[in-house]
């Protein structure tokens, strides 16, 4: 694996210079606590101290709305591609949200494949950065606080620079165009790599031990849990969309004004939405609000992991944050498992 | 299949077929079967794709009434038939209500086929017994003629199916000449077998569907697998009956209907459980019914 350093003092010259292998995004700030991956009009915009935005990455891949194909007077279905030959850099993923895109790559490439999410992610490059986590973070017990792969750099903060991993061939040729922005590292770098990772690791506060979870859901499936929650959560269908997994999508048609054209088109859904569930002539499979919540919760811990050897869930705690009425995942968890 | 995270991955899957787009069809033909429930006939515009699209019995096809969406809808022709796809479909709502305002030749979309289909395969060798009831004739349909078209692959074929009133009968005059084949008993009921001038006289029995087993007897249980398909009320009689004749939960396949949007295994919304009906049914056998966890009301 290549490693090289990138002094804080190029740190601008760097994001200046991704310029030029396609359009830059990178982490900014709205307002207080409200951060978004947005285009970088300059350098001095980024905000390297986020932890999370509002919306995950996914929004580049899966777009929260957008038309599949059109059709007009002929006979065919015009394919339609957003953004198909748009170069993408994204900069700033934290290792969880880099886990987030992983797990779409799963849905969204096994069995079936959707050309839309991959036209998209083939022509997005990707470079990580580090972080520290707050009392909402649990990727430490997701397995989702590292990644080894999914980037093509990925930068590590240093007191004084960037530990620069070199994650693809595309990366490479980054750093071989930049060279004269990046040194070698030492010892010393590694020595201050692992102090800040021992530092970070004592940072984690929050833990779900998801040991056995599957098993204790199965057991858990009538507990009054399920119940009280339902009675909490307004099924305003926020924790699906700030989530780095969900991907529920509804479809429906649209027409022009003119009616001479017409659009398909796809639009992120919530499993928590009241119609979620409703077939023609009006029967309703969940119309239950507990039993929406259980849904979800249960696809995350127990149903992905059974066809997928993993949870849906990256523990980035962008549900805790957004949940109007501070619902808890963790908690949630933590009370099934009779540990509250 | 994990996926690599590499761009040659990610650009392969790029260049995959769009499954999202339906192929160009016509609608060649539309008879009134019943009241609001009209088979429509259906041929692709690319004629190689007539000769290609190979389907399974139980397999569906997400139909497109262009302007209007989409909706899931079984395939009732069988695979040995080429050339014309034939669905049976019920008047309910937007897309369907749509398609009963189609002229003949027009265009419309179809994509697929989706879903698991009828195990055709494992069942050769076996006696079969097809209920249906009510609507639940449309997918039964492809399976019994798909039987009868590799007949010698097949043991004993027993058909039962039962309709409140004979003008509910789907395939009707289809069903009625089945009855005089030799090595088919097939066996239809309803509930009231009123009479108004001019109508068909009913020549079925007349009871439940349930009622039907008095007349097919030394049912070979282990070697017979039950396809059924009705609504709610009928799954909960016709379950009780094959269960006290001692089939096994896996010989008892049932195909589930569940709200759809994308039909491979991605929007979400047909899950039960941990299953998905648009992939992984939507044909299950009774044992995969009752271990899913969401409970199913019969
Ligand atoms: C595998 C499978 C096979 C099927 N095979 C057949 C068949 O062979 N023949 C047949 O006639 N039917 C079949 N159906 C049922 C058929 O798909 C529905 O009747 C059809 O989707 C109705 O569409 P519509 O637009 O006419 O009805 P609408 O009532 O307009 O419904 C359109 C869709 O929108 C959804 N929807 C969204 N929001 C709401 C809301 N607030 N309230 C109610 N509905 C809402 C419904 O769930 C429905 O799926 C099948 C269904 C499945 C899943
Ligand atoms: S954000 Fe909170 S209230 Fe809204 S659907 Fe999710 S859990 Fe329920
Ligand atoms: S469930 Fe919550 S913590 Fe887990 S990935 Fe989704 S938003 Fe993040
Ligand atoms: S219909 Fe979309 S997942 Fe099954």
């Amino acid at each position: 694996m290549k490693i090289l350093k990138l002094p804080k003092a190029n740190f601008n010259k760097f994001l200046l210079g991704l310029n030029n292998y396609g359009e830059v995004h990178i982490p900014k700030k709205k307002s207080e606590e409200t951060y978004v991956f947005a285009p970088m009009e300059d350098p001095s915009e980024v905000a390297l101290e986020y932890l999370r935005t509002v919306i995950p990455p996914k929004k580049y891949f899966f777009k929260p709305k957008e038309a599949l194909f059109k059709h007009s007077d002929g006979k065919n279905f015009i394919e339609h591609i957003e953004d198909v030959n748009k170069k993408l850099i994204l900069f700033g993923l934290h290792p969880c949200d880099i886990h987030g895109l992983k797990i779409l790559d799963i849905v969204f490439g096994t069995g079936y494949i959707d050309k839309y999410y991959f036209a998209r992610r083939k022509n997005t490059l990707i470079i990580g950065l580090s972080c520290m986590p707050d009392e909402k973070c649990f990727c430490r017990s997701m397995g989702t606080d590292a990644t080894e792969d999914g980037f093509d750099l990925f930068l590590s903060e240093l007191k004084n620079s960037y530990l620069v991993t070199v994650g693809s061939s595309q990366g490479d040729d980054i750093t071989n165009d930049m060279k004269d922005l990046l040194t070698e590292i030492t010892r010393k770098d590694t020595n201050e790599y692992l102090k800040i990772r021992n530092e970070r690791k004592k940072r984690f506060t929050l833990q779900l031990d998801i040991s056995d979870l599957p098993y204790i859901l199965e057991l858990q499936r009538e507990s009054e849990v399920w119940e009280d929650l339902g009675k909490k959560c307004l099924c305003c269908g926020s924790c699906s969309m700030v989530c780095p997994t969900c991907s529920c999508f509804n479809i429906y048609d649209k027409l022009s004004l003119d009616t001479k054209q017409t659009e398909r088109v796809r639009q992120w859904d919530s499993c928590l939405f009241k119609d979620y569930a409703v077939v023609a002539g009006g029967h309703n499979f969940r119309a239950n609000r507990a039993d929406r919540v259980r849904n979800r919760y249960y696809h995350k811990q127990h149903g992905f992991v059974t066809q997928f050897g993993k949870p849906s869930c990256t523990g980035c705690g962008r549900c805790i944050q957004y949940c109007p009425t501070q619902i808890h995942v963790v908690e949630v968890f933590n009370k099934v498992r009779g540990e509250d | 299949m994990t996926p690599q995270h590499t761009l040659l991955d990610y650009s392969s899957k790029a260049r995959v077929e769009n499954v999202m787009i339906p192929h160009i069809a016509r609608l060649v033909r539309v008879i009134p079967m019943v009241q609001d429930n009209y088979l429509f006939l259906f041929r692709f515009e690319d004629p190689h794709l007539n000769e290609t699209f190979i389907y399974k019995p139980g397999q569906f096809v997400e139909l497109t009434v262009i302007g209007t969406g989409e909706a899931p809808i079984s395939i009732s022709s069988t695979p040995t038939r080429k050339g014309v796809l034939e669905m049976c479909v019920r008047r309910m709502g937007r897309v369907t209500n749509a398609l009963y305002n189609l002229p003949e030749n027009s265009f419309v979309g179809l994509r697929g086929p989706y879903g698991n289909g009828y195990p055709v395969d494992d069942m050769k060798g076996h006696d079969v017994l097809i209920i249906a009831g009510g609507l639940g004739m449309a997918p039964l349909r492809s399976l019994l003629n798909y039987i009868l078209d590799n007949r010698n692959q097949f043991g004993r074929l027993i058909l039962m199916y039962g309709t409140k009133t004979p003008d509910d009968v789907l395939f009707r005059d289809e069903l009625e000449s089945l009855t005089r084949r030799g090595d088919l008993e097939c066996l239809l009921a309803v509930e009231q077998a009123y009479q108004y001038p001019g109508a068909h006289p009913w020549r079925g029995k007349i009871g439940l569907v349930t009622d039907l087993f008095q007349y097919v007897k030394n049912i070979n249980v282990p070697n017979t697998i039950a396809a059924i398909c009705g609504p709610p009320i009928f799954y909960k009689f016709v379950l009780e009956k094959l269960l006290k004749m001692n089939f096994s939960k896996d010989h008892i396949l049932m195909s589930l209907e569940r709200r759809m949007e994308c039909g491979v295994g991605k929007c979400g919304h047909c899950a039960i459980g941990y299953k998905y009906t648009c992939i992984d049914g939507p044909i299950f056998t009774y044992w995969d019914v009752i271990n899913m966890p969401e409970l199913i009301e019969f």
